[in-house]
């Protein structure tokens, strides 16, 4: 690589997103931990992840999400909060409310906690029988509860797909109902479990823009009491999406064993090592690592993304779904209609419209599937 | 001229935001869930003194000292109209 391609000194990592367990008392279809998260190693201590969040600050991280699997089920979550408010970062939640109590709610509160983001996902494997489900609901209206009396914003999160999408509608009326001031409707992204299940979960053109026009009606009924996010599904776009904001621009995951990557999936890039918070300090791990400068800036890119007029604008889409779809990480993201690999996305795309696949059974995420999945790759 | 801009209203950061001084960005910055607003220097000078106590009036007074400049008045106006749009000051 000449000098005239290195990337220019980074930012500071501004997003530190804290996967603290990949344990979880869900089965999401569409998870996007990776798919042999079960062989994955012992997770970190609670020392470990308070000197992660003390090295992160003083390299520059402000945001701090706490995530997973379900951070709940970690019972120094109010610890690993308590620390992250005294050093100063804004600190989030993402949670699906399970095991979210009045008791931790109150000493999450206490610790400084700054914001919930609340997910609707359905505990049972009866996804059809997810908006009708009234032990979900229940739930999410106790948890909607105990966010509402603790004064944190009403974010709620949904992740859509062609199972929910028709009855979109129902989805933001229980939003509503729910009290969110924010509602994030994520249409599902093709990694990891969703990839699995990508025949079930994409929706149709139609469906989506159904769902589209729709999200704008409730937009216009409700104004200001509710803000609604419709996160489009990039196999339906013509470019890619500028994924993480660019590689090792802002964001810095750390998986429950301590990997510290540049986004979620990162880590299933072939012949890249990510470094582990257990060896490494976050600062050289940030500035220093190859795994966090391979992406960096756009000396990497091949045709056509290299002399593409719009390469700063998306910086080539993502280098996972690159890799998945065209079998290279450094190639352009096959969503974009210039790829030569595009046909693949459309391809899924024409499986969508005619269905074929749709009633295979769902890949549900659990630790035994996640075994069984990790031994086929291995 | 709004609420927010009339100079004996007292604007303060909105309860949605938290304000903060960053080292690593030099700069003031806006916080909320999950996301980030940089300040620019005249912003986050306009911002930090929000302070639900002090009158527009104040502040614009404020800032001209702190600066040694005048005619400030117009412009704090122009971004508070701006800063009440993006809901990061309430009074």
């Amino acid at each position: 690589m000449s000098a005239a391609n290195l990337a220019p000194q980074p930012g500071p990592p501004l997003w530190l997103l804290a996967e603290l367990t990949y344990r979880c008392p869900l089965h999401c279809a569409f998870c996007y931990n990776p798919v042999d998260f079960a062989t994955s190693g012992p997770e970190l201590s609670t020392d470990d992840w308070l000197r992660v969040l003390r090295e992160a600050r003083a390299a520059g991280s402000v945001q701090c999400g706490f995530s997973g699997g379900e951070p709940m089920l970690r019972d120094d979550l109010e610890l690993l909060v308590a620390e992250a408010h005294r050093l100063g970062f804004y600190t989030n939640l993402l949670t699906s409310g399970v095991g979210l109590t009045a008791e931790r709610a109150a000493a999450l509160k206490a610790a400084g906690l700054d914001h919930i983001q609340l997910s609707f996902q359905d505990s049972t494997r009866e996804l059809n029988d997810f908006l009708s489900h009234t032990r979900t609901f229940d739930l999410k209206q106790r948890v909607a509860a105990l966010i509402k009396d603790n004064g944190w914003p009403m974010v709620m999160n949904c992740v859509i797909h062609r199972l929910n999408i028709d009855y979109i509608d129902r989805i933001i009326e229980m939003a509503v109902e729910l009290g969110a001031e924010y509602l994030e409707l994520a249409n599902s992204q093709y990694y990891s479990w969703a990839l699995l299940n990508r025949d079930q979960l994409l929706p149709t053109r139609e469906q989506l823009e159904r769902a589209e026009r729709i999200t704008n009606e409730y937009r216009e009924k409700y104004g200001d009491r509710i803000r609604i996010f419709f996160v489009v599904p990039d196999y339906h776009e013509k470019r890619p999406k500028k994924c993480m904001n660019g590689w090792g621009n802002v964001f810095l995951t750390v998986t429950p064993d301590g990997t510290a990557l540049p986004c979620h999936t990162a880590k299933m890039l072939p012949g890249l090592a990510f470094p582990n918070v257990r060896e490494m300090g976050v600062r050289e791990i940030w500035y220093e690592s190859e795994g966090f400068n391979r992406y960096r800036g756009d000396g990497w890119m091949k045709e056509p993304c290299r002399t593409c007029p719009e390469k700063e604008k998306d910086l080539g889409g993502c280098r996972c779904q690159a890799y998945m779809l065209a079998g290279d990480p450094a190639a352009a993201d096959p969503v974009c209609d210039k790829s030569p690999a595009h046909g693949v996305v459309v391809e899924a795309l024409a499986r969508a419209e005619s269905g074929v696949g749709r009633s295979a059974p769902l890949v549900f995420r659990d630790p035994a599937a996640s075994r069984r999945l990790a031994e086929g790759a291995g | 001229m709004s609420a927010a801009t009339a100079t004996d209203a007292c604007p303060r950061v909105s309860r949605r935001f938290r304000l903060q001084w960053e080292e690593a960005q030099n700069a003031w910055v806006l916080l909320y869930p999950e996301g980030m607003v940089k300040l620019n220097q005249s912003a986050g000078e306009i911002m930090r003194r929000c302070d639900g106590s002090r009158t527009v009036s104040a502040i614009v007074a404020d800032l001209e000292q702190a600066f040694g400049a005048s005619g400030l008045a117009d412009d704090v106006a122009k971004f508070l109209e701006l800063a009440r749009a993006q809901q990061w000051i309430e009074t």
